[in-house]
């Protein structure tokens, strides 16, 4: 088989193992929703987040909760995507660098329609699509196998890089922790995409000011963060990560940025919307237990 | 000994060849790339090279993301920074996500010399040979590796191919078809077998002649893909040789010597010897002293052969 053959069936081959048999062309471009609507999504995705992780019993809430709006705001307006054919080739990438936030994507695909809701209810189950952390082989939608931090950035490079050499406008945005960046692997990045003047790359850090062992600050100081970006020739906005319309303004700014990428610092608060997980670090890790589970869900109502 | 070639540039050049066939194929280096020879890519398709500075860990997850985007990344530096700089990033963005990235690296072994033990790549199969899913190939000669550079770019999957520092001689001649997994015999022998890759391939041909003239009729296997091994070959041997010397460039942990042991011992278990570094870091010197040093001359395979031979009895 001549070499450029064997691209095309490989591409084919793996567009099928994923598209579960849904009829490939007929699908269409997810619909972009209101602000409104949004805020409707981000609470069922809250309670997706803590039936989930309750009833696994393990999982990492605190920064599933804080990404919740970010990732609303990009699958259910920003992105141009399928969900009934993950593998499209000019769908627009979303990158989840920070894996253990693997419960708040699970549960935006699902709400999307790349799975079945039901599914929810088996993360972290033997053999269940819904790995502990994300893997791009068993979940349709997921684009990248993640979990040990710091690497997100660099695969969404390769991403961007091979949509410039085929000429395909679609982009890459990718979702790091705050605490993320600790990794020296965040930073050698951060210089190849500007380096590269990767401007169909966008880099979202979800900025909840903790990480496992308390604040940031305390922890590793990331000050000057915004600086630290512009130096390495990005183009920065902050939001408050929480505020759809901020959200939806600065994706859409990045888009008009050109030469460079753009990074999107969103200030969130982690476990947001569950009183007792808000800025607590013991919920980064861990699940809420039977009671706990009931008092969040009521805060949801 | 007959004339020597480059590995390296037999990469390069073949880079390019495939560059011309497919428009898929890309090519990245972390600052070596006159080293690695990938050079000559740059030069013809400057598009399709990415030079990711002194960044392994980076380049790595550039080549996983180009893979999961349809290209065919061929990634290069030297084989003590990737795997060794950057195993995580392999663990992670290529061989649990399976894609199809293609690690191919040079300077393996202590074959590399003066620069000394920092830049002696000797665990490298182990690290590599450990992860699921990943084809490890290492090539014997010039020919050998352009045709497994060929079948990596046309096979799916990850990829990890050692090419050595020094020019080295042909051991095949220009008709050599390269096959995915298979050994290949190079002597014909029922006394004993010596099984090797890479470097130690023309080495194990000097001692088979040798001990030929000693009355020792030894076969030679090239083990050019060491994962997945060949192992109906090995047990071949064992059965009909009775007696298996391994040699490698590389720690005896964790490489050739460990998997035909492991095959070995389950299968039909016979006298083993394995010619490889033992449990140390090398010196700086010229390669050819480094290889008398550390045990990995012809002279020593051929010790080791006439111990294996003596303890089947």
């Amino acid at each position: 088989m001549a070499l450029s053959e064997m691209g095309d069936s490989l591409s084919e081959a793996s567009a099928e193992k994923f598209s579960a048999g849904a009829s490939l062309s007929a699908e269409s471009i997810a619909k972009p929703l209101s602000v409104k609507e949004m805020a409707v999504i981000a609470k069922r995705l809250r309670r997706h987040i803590i039936t989930m992780t309750g009833r696994a019993g393990s999982g990492h809430p605190g920064g599933s909760l804080s990404a919740v709006e970010i990732v609303t705001a990009l699958y259910f307006k920003v992105l141009r995507h399928k969900p009934r054919n993950p593998c499209w080739s000019d769908r627009d990438r979303f990158i989840l660098s920070k894996g253990h936030a693997a419960p708040v994507l699970y549960a935006t695909l699902a709400e999307s329609g790349y799975f079945p809701i039901s599914e929810l209810a088996t993360l972290r189950q033997l053999d269940s699509h819904l790995q502990g952390h994300t893997d791009r082989v068993t979940c349709p939608g997921v684009e990248m196998s993640a979990g040990a931090l710091g690497q997100g950035l660099s695969f969404a490079i390769g991403v961007a890089l091979a949509g410039r050499l085929n000429s395909q406008d679609y982009r890459a945005y990718v979702l790091l922790g705050d605490g993320e960046c600790d990794e020296g692997q965040v930073w050698e990045a951060a210089m190849a995409a500007a380096h590269f003047k990767l401007d169909n790359l966008v880099a979202i850090v979800d900025n909840n000011g903790q990480q496992i062992d308390g604040w940031n600050r305390d922890v590793m100081n990331l000050e000057p963060f915004r600086a630290k970006w512009q130096a390495f020739g990005w183009h920065v906005i902050e939001v408050d990560g929480h505020d759809f319309t901020q959200l939806i303004t600065a994706f859409d700014q990045a888009k008009q940025v050109k030469g460079g990428p753009t990074v999107i610092i969103a200030h969130t608060v982690k476990g947001k919307g569950v009183s007792f997980m808000e800025n607590n670090p013991d919920f980064h890790g861990k699940a809420p237990n039977a009671d706990e589970v009931k008092i969040a869900l009521k805060e949801l109502e | 000994m007959s004339q020597a070639f480059s590995l390296r540039e037999a990469y390069g050049k073949t880079l390019v060849e495939l560059g011309r066939e497919n428009p898929d194929v890309v090519v990245l280096d972390a600052d070596l790339s006159w080293s690695t020879m990938t050079h000559f890519f740059a030069t013809e398709f400057p598009e399709r090279f990415f030079d990711c500075g002194i960044a392994e860990q980076n380049m790595v997850g550039i080549a996983a993301g180009l893979a999961a985007s349809g290209k065919i990344p061929f990634a290069s530096t030297f084989a003590v920074f990737v795997p060794g700089r950057a195993f995580d990033q392999i663990r992670m963005s290529v061989a649990y996500s399976q894609l199809n990235v293609k690690l191919v690296v040079t300077h393996g072994g202590i074959s590399v010399g003066e620069d000394g033990a920092s830049h002696h790549s000797v665990e490298d199969l182990a690290l590599i040979g450990s992860l699921p899913g990943f084809t490890v190939i290492v090539p014997a000669d010039a020919i050998e590796t352009a045709q497994a550079v060929k079948v990596a770019a046309a096979s799916y999957g990850p990829f990890y191919i050692r090419l050595c520092r020094p020019k080295l001689p042909l051991v095949y001649d220009e008709g050599y078809r390269f096959k995915l997994g298979k050994a290949v015999t190079m002597r014909r022998g029922k006394d004993a077998t010596i099984i090797a890759i890479g470097i130690m391939v023309a080495a194990a041909l000097e001692a088979a002649d040798s001990l030929k003239r000693q009355g020792i009729d030894c076969r030679v296997l090239n083990m050019p893909t060491l994962k997945p091994i060949d192992e109906a070959a090995i047990v071949k041997a064992a059965a009909e040789t009775g007696a298996i010397v391994t040699a490698e460039d590389h720690l005896q942990h964790g490489g050739l010597g460990s998997e035909v042991a492991q095959v070995v011992i389950r299968h039909c278990p016979v006298p083993l010897e394995f010619i490889a570094i033992k449990d140390t870091y090398a010196k700086s010197g010229k390669a050819t002293e480094l290889l008398q040093r550390y045990g990995l001359t012809a002279k020593d395979i051929e010790k080791a052969v006439r111990e294996v031979v003596e303890r089947r009895g």
